[in-house]
This record gives structure tokens, sequence and C-alpha cells, in this order.
């Protein structure tokens, strides 16, 4: 690996961008200190000590218990909703359309005279798979790929890059008319596949970003000199300081995926009748905010408490890897 | 009226961009006595034989008359351009039109500018979608052949006689012909619509009681009191500016604001808070469209005798009462028969004719469908598609009542479709496996339409491809009948057939529903559900 | 640099070759879009092939998509469904939905920043929270949701806003719908800088800035906001596409008739035309968006350079 600056695709380095930028660079350049765990690991020191150091901070943060007990609660709630609600969620009956809170309705019923509390417990199942997964998906997908074109520039960086303008281009709906129409089975994976191929671009981005900006960092360039493959150079010294965006966007985007198959539900080509999901309940609950904002508050709180959990486990297992913080 | 005028103001700017149309003088866009009204955006040129939808039919009806007029309040089509309409026999017509009619370019309206329009709209070459209503006049096989190339240009049945008289000679007996006429589609064209189409289709002028002043495709169309009009039924009002909401919510809610005086459809979702949100300024009034489930008889298992317990069990499963008010909050009506009660009684309605089978009864639901061997494989799926109206509720609301009904909560899905030319194509293709909405706009208010179309062998709109032969029998009787009463009693018949059969489950039978502001009254809306807009007071 | 830019806008033909031959079978795929024009009723068979044959659908594809960019290489762009040339759908709805998104990436870049630099500055404080909690209610309750009632408080019941936008659409009137437009995305980019400042913030750049005697305010924007911004402004790079092209529900809500809503339908009526028309352009303004994006890289952090 030559060691110049970072060169978008194949660039050749020349002089810099002008004399404004020389005293932010400057410091930066040469006052920027390496992670790598606590003084005295060095930037090639044990392998284990960075996420291991990571783990031990994260046990001790309550925010990361806290929120770990949310999320464990969730899946407690996926795995067996019969648990904590009773009757099913398809049993409407319209008499009740958009009546307040009754016995065995802690929330009330939306429209078509469906119990809420049934029916946000019922739906935690699906939106929690579907925003979890297309999330990881989209997450690992999207770094590994942006990381790699960020690292290395050149013909991958440019390929990549141009193949994520494309993906942009391509409206939701139309990919999911035409990719989703075609599908014939009424399960989550169809959906979540859906969302990693249209939702990588944009992690690969930031991804991309990040790692072009930790690369110039002088512990990379050092670690660099004292021969590390870039695997390791990747894994060891730039991911830990490009993680952060990716996890900021991921943790968002776990929301915005729960409410995108709503959409694509609604679209026609999403989940089918009878699957049961708060992104669909929020969707049919939505028009009728004026009347029953009850039917909408419920599957929407269950959504922010969530996507709360999920940026709170994100801050958390950001700043376990950030030295600085220490 | 701060916010109508500013309304006014951005009308015209666009209306004076491409047109440079009076927009100066005092008080803004138009003047007083102006009203607004809700728009959505044609989906074909504006030619009175290409226009299919109630959007495109909105300016038509203001720009244009006919022979015939349908009643704004009884549907029934007297005479407007016409004089005379004789037969001796229900086969050849003799049409004599008034005298003293122009087009608003000053041309007079002769009996050549309804043959030419006729004959244009006939044509294979001119793409005209409604093409089919001509196919009762002999020779429409020759200018419009099913495929291949067009063998003539004119309609042989057609012929000019005198300069205000003209003869139909038909290919079939058909007694209600006359009464076709009132449509969009038979409505006579001046000479410029042939020798600058690209012009006319800009700003097409007619013989209406509105001019088009200007028309900006995609925004807005602002109508202009025609004050040369001859007719008997001249506007109210000073004009119509007709603005293009893509979502009939934003339009209430302008309405709301003041920004916007006339709402033609009244979103579900509002309806109940119309009254108090706008004081009872909305009126729900009864349209010729019947909403019903098809059912595939190309699929040899719903084609069957126990199929036919099936679904009058499954229409008995359905608590038609209950959805149309909660879900339509009384925008529809329960259906009792297979036609539209805008006919009235004499037109051939028969209220009650489905009987029990359209009650709600799970008792009889459930037993009828054991009887019959169950739903035909196994559940039921309700296909529709998702991109246009709010289908998705209803279907889920008839769903969960058979559900309910059935005892089983997983007895009945709904079906989406992306999007409605997929949904068409998968009909056209008979690849539908259950019941599908079917919705039925009438295009003119006679029984037949309600009938022949949807049920006859292999009718154009049969998509089901139900065939019985007794029915057939009948429409072609009743066709040939030259009492109109007769005529009538024999298509009642038919409609029997229909319901014995269980041919479509009907469901409910369709309003028109608008809100106004309170600077406009006399505001009401004729049996397609179009508003009135001639008749509407200003101020 | 030049050659650099020379070399990206090069890579644009490429791009817009393959974007537009996507596109294309995509909306093939979906089948025969003349079903869907004639209303409830079947078209006649005979009307119908001779519309498939006008509009070129009954040609193999592959020639279907040469005449296609032949036409395009010449500035015809097609016709849409309803007879008006795509060009002309393109002129009424661009200008609209540029404005739309100027307004709702200058409210992304104003309020976002502003409120990710306070945000990371004062981590776990009562404002972190709060801003935290509206950032949740942001991504929970749909757009469709927030539109309406801004719509009814504003438009209805305070009456400083008409509540919909007209023709015109002007700078003015497009300041709440761009706000809801950009709702979501604000809470990315007050996240991303909130995080990006909490990290920096221990740098030791800005450690010897603030020991040099540099004002708190010089440090922030000069040290500590340029080096936190790559992510934001990546971010919003990528945002660009889905505020022009995805703005479906803030342009139905609001009445604008734009680009979002001209997709919409293109691709529900399956009009090729339109549909691969509207997308070209937009590819196009992705390509210029993210080449702006990668030269403000060089310009946030000098160590990237270009040549």
């Amino acid at each position: 690996m030559p060691e110049q600056p970072y060169e978008p695709e194949g660039a050749i380095a020349g002089t810099g961008m002008g004399g404004a930028m020389d005293l932010g660079a400057s410091e930066a350049t040469t006052l920027e200190r390496a992670p790598g765990g606590p003084p005295g690991a060095g930037p090639a020191g044990k392998p284990r000590s960075l996420w291991s150091d990571a783990w031990r901070d994260l046990r001790r943060n309550p925010v990361f218990l806290l929120s770990a007990l949310v999320i464990l609660f969730l899946v407690f709630v996926s795995l067996w909703p019969s648990a904590i609600a009773s009757g099913s969620p398809l049993g409407c009956d319209l008499a009740k359309s958009q009546d307040g809170p009754g016995p065995g309705a802690p929330f009330g019923y939306d429209g078509q005279g469906c119990n809420v509390y049934t029916r946000t417990v019922y739906g935690a199942r699906t939106s929690v798979t579907v925003g979890v997964l297309a999330t990881l998906g989209v997450a690992v997908l999207g770094s590994v790929l942006g990381g790699l074109a960020g690292y290395f520039g050149g013909w991958w960086d440019a390929l990549l890059s141009r193949v994520t303008d494309i993906f942009f281009a391509i409206p939701v709906v139309l990919g999911g008319l035409v990719l989703l129409s075609v599908v014939t089975s009424n399960t989550v994976w169809p959906v979540i596949g859906f969302m990693v191929l249209l939702g990588w671009p944009q992690i690969s981005r930031i991804a991309r970003g990040s790692v072009i900006t930790a690369r110039q960092h002088d512990y990379v360039q050092a670690a660099r000199a004292l021969g590390a493959s870039d695997s390791r150079i990747l894994l060891r010294h730039i991911a830990p300081n490009a993680v952060a965006p990716v996890i900021v966007v991921a943790t968002i985007a776990l929301g915005t995926y729960i409410s995108l198959e709503a959409t694509l539900s609604y679209l026609g080509v999403g989940l089918k009748p009878p699957s049961v999901s708060w992104g669909i309940d929020i969707s049919a609950a939505s028009p009728y905010i004026r009347n029953a904002p009850h039917a909408l508050l419920w599957p929407s709180g269950a959504l922010a408490v969530t996507v709360l959990a999920f940026i709170m486990l994100g801050d958390a297992v950001r700043d376990a890897l950030d030295p600085r913080l220490r | 009226m701060r916010g109508v005028t500013r309304v006014g103001r951005a009308a015209c700017a666009i209306a004076t961009g491409l047109t440079m149309a009076g927009c100066g003088g005092g008080g803004g866009f138009g003047g007083a006595g102006v009203l607004t009204s809700s728009w959505g955006d044609p989906q074909n040129p504006l030619e009175p034989a290409n226009t299919n939808e109630v959007q495109g039919g909105k300016v038509l009806d203001m720009v244009f008359r006919g022979l015939k007029k349908y009643d704004p309040r009884t549907g029934r089509a007297v005479n407007m351009l016409a004089e005379r309409i004789s037969t001796p026999d229900s086969r050849t017509f003799t049409v004599t039109v008034k005298d003293g009619w122009r087009f608003s370019n000053g041309e007079p309206v002769t009996a050549r500018s309804f043959v030419d329009a006729w004959n244009y709209g006939a044509s294979l070459r001119n793409n005209q979608k409604d093409a089919y209503f001509f196919g009762y006049i002999d020779g429409y096989d020759k200018v419009h052949p099913d495929s291949g190339r067009q063998s003539a240009d004119t309609l042989s049945g057609l012929t000019v006689t005198g300069p205000r008289t003209f003869t139909v000679r038909l290919n079939q007996k058909f007694v209600g012909f006359p009464d076709t006429l009132g449509y969009a589609a038979y409505a006579p064209l001046p000479r410029v619509f042939f020798t600058d189409h690209a012009g006319w289709l800009r700003k097409p002028v007619g013989n209406g009681p509105y001019r088009i002043a200007s028309y900006a495709k995609g925004s807005a169309m602002t109508l202009k009191k025609w004050n040369g009009y001859p007719g008997p039924d001249p506007a109210r009002n000073e004009g119509v500016t007709l603005l293009v909401y893509t979502d009939s919510n934003t339009a209430y809610t302008d309405v709301l604001a003041g920004n916007l005086d006339l709402v033609d459809d009244v979103p579900a979702t509002q309806l109940k808070n119309v009254r108090t949100d706008l004081d009872g300024r909305y009126i729900n009034t009864p349209a010729g469209i019947l909403q019903t489930l098809a059912f595939p008889y190309y699929d040899p298992k719903w084609n069957t005798e126990g199929a036919r317990k099936v679904r009058t069990g499954l229409s008995m499963a359905i608590d038609r009462a209950q959805i149309t008010e909660t879900i339509f909050r009384r925008t529809r009506t329960p259906a009792t028969d297979w036609t539209s009660p805008v006919l009235g009684t004499a037109g051939g309605f028969q209220d009650g004719l489905c009987g029990h089978a359209c009650d709600y009864d799970p008792a009889g639901a459930r037993r009828l469908i054991r009887e019959g061997g169950g739903i035909p494989g196994g559940r039921l799926k309700i296909t529709y598609n998702a991109d246009t109206g709010s289908h998705k509720q209803w279907v889920d609301a008839v769903c969960n009542s058979i559900n309910n009904a059935l005892g089983d909560d997983k007895a009945c899905v709904g079906n989406p479709v992306g999007t409605f030319a997929d949904f068409r194509n998968q009909i056209g293709q008979h690849r539908m496996t259950g019941p599908f909405r079917a919705g039925w706009q009438m295009d003119y208010p006679l029984i037949q339409n309600f009938l022949q179309p949807l049920y006859y062998t292999g009718a154009s709109s049969n998509d089901g491809r139900w065939s019985d032969a007794r029915f057939d029998r009948l429409v072609d009787r009743a066709n040939a009948e030259t009492d109109r009463a007769a005529s009538v009693r024999l298509f009642q018949e038919a409609e029997k057939v229909v319901r014995d059969n269980m041919a479509a489950i009907p469901l409910w039978y369709q309003n028109g529903s608008a809100g106004y502001t309170a600077r406009l009254s006399r505001v009401t809306l004729n049996p397609f559900s179009v508003p009135v807009y001639n008749e509407i007071k200003v101020g | 640099m030049g050659r650099y830019v020379a070399r990206r806008l090069l890579q644009m033909i490429p791009v817009f070759v393959g974007a537009t031959l996507l596109i294309f079978l995509m909306v093939n795929v979906m089948g025969d879009p003349i079903a869907g024009l004639c209303g409830e009723r079947a078209c006649d068979p005979a009307t119908a092939a001779q519309l498939k044959r006008e509009f070129g659908l009954d040609q193999p594809l592959w020639r279907q998509y040469a005449t296609y960019m032949g036409n395009v290489f010449t500035g015809d762009f097609g016709t849409a469904f309803n007879g008006q040339p795509v060009t002309e759908l393109m002129a009424a709805a661009f200008p609209v939905t540029i404005r739309l998104t100027v307004v709702a990436v200058l409210l992304e870049i104003v309020i976002g920043i502003a409120l990710g630099v306070v945000t990371g500055l004062r981590r776990g404080r009562p404002v972190d929270t709060g801003v935290l909690l509206a950032t949740l209610v942001v991504i929970s309750v749909p757009t469709f949701v927030t539109g309406l009632l801004l719509q009814l408080l504003l438009g209805v019941a305070w009456g400083w806003i008409r509540p919909s936008v007209s023709p015109a659409a002007t700078f003015g009137e497009l300041i709440v719908p761009g706000l809801v437009l950009a709702s979501v995305s604000l809470a990315y980019v007050t996240r991303l800088t909130r995080t990006s400042i909490a990290e920096n913030r221990r740098s030791d750049y800005v450690r010897t800035a603030t020991a040099k005697g540099l004002p708190r305010r010089r440090v922030i924007t000069r040290h500590l906001l340029r080096n936190s911004l790559i992510p934001v402004v990546t971010f919003i790079g990528t945002d660009i596409g889905a505020l022009m092209g995805g703005a479906i529900v803030t342009e139905r809500i609001f009445n604008i008739h734009g680009v979002g809503y001209q997709l919409y339908q293109g691709i529900l009526r399956q009009n090729t035309q339109t549909v691969v028309g509207f997308v070209t352009v937009l590819v196009l303004v992705f390509l210029l968006a993210n080449l702006l994006v990668d030269l403000l890289y060089a310009v946030l952090d000098p160590r990237i350079r270009y040549a």
C-alpha cells in the first residue's frame, strides 16, 4: 500500500487545497493521537484490548443496561405475544370502531374495531424482525463495501460510487412494485431483502466518507509504516474510528425501516393480511388522527421506544469504542 | 374572501402565462361571482368520446350540451338539442336538431356537427376510448373492427338528411337508444375540432353554458359563463375555476380555510367531522354507481352448484349496514338489487329484489357455505388494487365481517394488487382465483346499462365470464321490445336470473358527496356525482 | 483537481446509460400499461392494439430502448399517456421540486447542525434529552400525520399559512412543506453532528486550540465543527435524492405538483417515458451532488487531496 495521502480513484496527490485550511490541517495532523486502548497499549498492541475494553465499559454503563433490558423485553414479546395479551389480533368487531379503552382493551379500538393493545403486542414480532434484520443487513453490507471503497480508492471506489449513484436513483415505489410484486410468499424475508438492497448505498456512502477521513490520520500512517497489513489497519485502526456515523445512521434507519414496511404494505407489495405489524397499524390509523388519535399513539409509541432503545445502545457502544471519552 | 382572491391571483398568473387571456379587471381573478372547485388532472385528452372518467367529464358537462341531457335531479333523459327523435321500429331513428344553437365560437350546431363527431368517435384510428358507445350503429364493425385495419371511415348507419336532420340506423333493435344520447361521447363538435385539432385540445370549444378561458394542464382551468348561451340552463354564476388537487383531503382542508369553494369528493376519513366542520354545508346524494364482488367463472371451482350456495352464503355474511355506517358514514347505501336507486322504480330499480340473500345472517351464511362444500380453495382472497381509492378499508371490513360470521379469523383476507393496470391485466388474463372488486358507474341511466355490459355472455365488462342462456334471451327480447315499460320489465326478469345465481354479490350503492363554503348556495350533484355547476349561486 | 472533475464528469456517461436501461427494464417488467387506461372496463382489443403500436409497446424491448435513447439525445423525452410531452411535465415539476429541496436542505443545515452542535457540547443535559425526544417523535410519527396536523393548525385554526401551496409555489409558501419534508432528515443530521462533535471535542487539536487561548466560538466553528462535518455532508449528499424524488407524501398533503407526484403517477400508470425521463434527470442530480460532496471533503479536511 503506497504511503501517500488519499487519492480518490487513483488521482495523484498534488498541492493542498489552499492556505486557508492550513491551521486546521497542521493541528489535526500533528496532534491527533491514535486510539488503541489505554496508554501503553500502543497502536500495534494486542488485538483483544480495544474490544474487550469496550465490553468492560459497556457492562458498567447504565444506559447500555437499560437499553439492553428494553431490547430483551421486545424480543420476549416478539417470541411470546400471547404471554401478555389475550385474544386474537385479527378478531375485530366493526361495532367497536374507534372506541376508547374498555375491558380487555386498555388502548381502545382502531377503525376496524380491532383491539389496539393486542395488535400492538402481536405487531412486535414483524416490526422488530424487519427493523433489526434490515438495519443489520444494510449496516454490514454498506460498511464493508463503503469501507473498502474509501480505503482503497481507485477504480474500485469509482465503480462502487457510480453503482450507488444508480441505486439512489431507483424510486422506492418503483423498486417495490417491480421486485416485490413477483414474490408470492407472505413472510418478512422478501421485505427485508428489498430494504437491504435499496438501503446499503446510503450506509456505504457514510462509511466511505468516514474511512476517507480516518485513513489520513497519523496513527494509520504509522501503523502502515510499521508494516501492518491492510486488513489489520482496517479492523484495528480505521473501523473503531469510522464506525460512529454508521451507528448513528443505522439506529435511526431502524425506525424508518419499520415504517417503510408499512409503506410497502400500503402499496400492496409488502406484507399482506393477515400479517400484523406496527407499521401497518400506524399507516391505517394516520388518516383518522382527528377522531381516533389513540389508534395511532400506541403503535407509534412502541416504535419510538424501540428506536430509543437502539439509539441508546448505539450511543453506548460508540462511547465504549472511543478512548478519548474514557 | 381574502384567501379566494389569493388563489385567484395564482391561477391567473398561470392563465396569463399561457394564453394572455383576460385576468385584468377589478377584484382580482374573474371578479365576483366566480367559484373555485377541486379537480383532478384528466387522464385523457379532453375529446368527448375519449373521456371515460369523472374529472374530464366535469369539464365536458360544462362545455357541451348534447341531444339529450339527464335531469340533474331525476336522472331522466330530456331533450336538449334534440327537437324530436322518432322511430317506427326501435331500429331506425330520425333526429331533428333544434334551431338556434351555436358553438361558443359562433358556428351553428347542425346535423353534421353530430354526425362528424360520432364518426370521429367511432373510428379506430382516433383511439377514442368511448368508441364502443357507437357500437350499436350500423357499420361500426367496418370503422372499428376487432382486429385488422378499418375498411370504412364513416358509419354507414349515419345519414345527414338535411341541415338539421339525420337518421341513425342501428345493427339491432334497441328501444332505449335515444336515452343514451345524453352521454358526453355523443356531443356535437365544431369544425375547428377537425381543422385545428391541436389548438382545440389546448382550449376546447363547445356549445355548453361555459366556455374555457384558459387551461394550464396539470394545475388549473378557468371557465367563464358564456353569455351567448342559447339553452334553457344558463350559468347562474360568472364562472368556475377548476384547481387540480392531488389529494381530496387537501382540497377539503382548503375549503375549511376558505381557500376553495367546493370540494366534490369529501374524503372518507373526514366524514365523521364534516357536519361540524362545515356547519351543514355538505351534500350526500345517490349516484349511479354500484359496488359488487365479481367471481371468476372461468375457474371451475366457482362455476358449480355448490359455489352458487357459497356465494349466497358469503353475501349473507357481509354486514352491509354496519360497514356503510361505520366505514363510509352513509355515503354508501346497502345494495338490495343489481341496479341503482337513481333509475327510479319506473326505470327498473327494485328495492329489495335481492331479498334475504343480502341480509346479514351469520347463521344462514354458515349453513349455506357448509352445504355448498365450503369456500373453494379453503381461503377467500378478495383481490383489489391498492393504488386508487381506499379499497383496503372496506375490503378489510368485509373480510372481518365474513370472518366473524364464520367464526374463523383467517377465512377471508384482502389481496392487494400494486397498480390498477396490473389489476386489470390480471382480470383480463383470467388470473383471478376468488372474488374481486368490481365497481360500475353507469354511462346512462338505463337498467340495460347495469345488466347487459356486465352479465351478457361475452359482454365487454363481463370480467368474470359469467354466462347464462336464459339471461341472454331475456336481454335480447328486452332490447327488441318497442314499448319502454315492457322492455324494463323484461330486464327486471333478466335481473332475477342474476339474483338466483348470485352472479355477483351486490355490496352498496355509492353516493356522491360534496362540501362547500358559505359563499355558495344551490349546490347539487347529478346522478353521475358531478356538481351541477351552472345551478350554483355565488355570494 | 480539474482533471479529477473532468474524469468524474466522464463517468456520468456509463452511469446515465446504465440507469436508464435499468429503469427502462424495471418499468417494462411491470407489464402491460394499456389495461389501466380504459377505466373499470377492458379496452376494446382493436383500440388496445393500436395504442400499443402508437406507444411502440409492440416492439421488442431492445428496439424500444434504442428508439427511446435516440429520441432522448434529440431532446425528445416522449409523451405521457394524457398526451402531454414529458419535457413539459418536467418543466412544470422540476422548478417547484428544486425550490422545495433547497428549502429542506437549508433547514437541515441550519437547524440540524445548530441542534447537533448544541447537543454535542451538552451531552446528557436537558437540552440533549429534549432533542432526543423530538427526534423520536419525528421518527415514529408518520410524515403524513405531522404534515396534516401542521396544515390544520397553521392553515385552518390559526390561519398563518395557506393549507395548500399555490401553483406558483414561492419560497415563502414552501417553508412549512420544506420543514415537514426535512423532518426525518433533520433527525439524522442532528444526531450525526452531535456524535461527531462529542467525539472530536476531546481531540488534542481542540484542546490545543483552546489552550492557545483562541476564543471558544472560533474553536468550535473553525476547528471542531469543520472536522465534524464530513459525515453530515455525506448524509446530506445522499439525502438530496430522497428529498427530490421521494417527497410523495409531502407533495400530496400540500398539493405541490412536483417530481415526486409525477414520478409516482408515472410508476402507477406504468408510463415508461415519464418514469425514465424523470429518473434520468434525478441520476444526473445525484452524480453532481456526490461530486460536490467529494470536493467538499477536501475543503473540510485538507489532508484529502484531489488531482
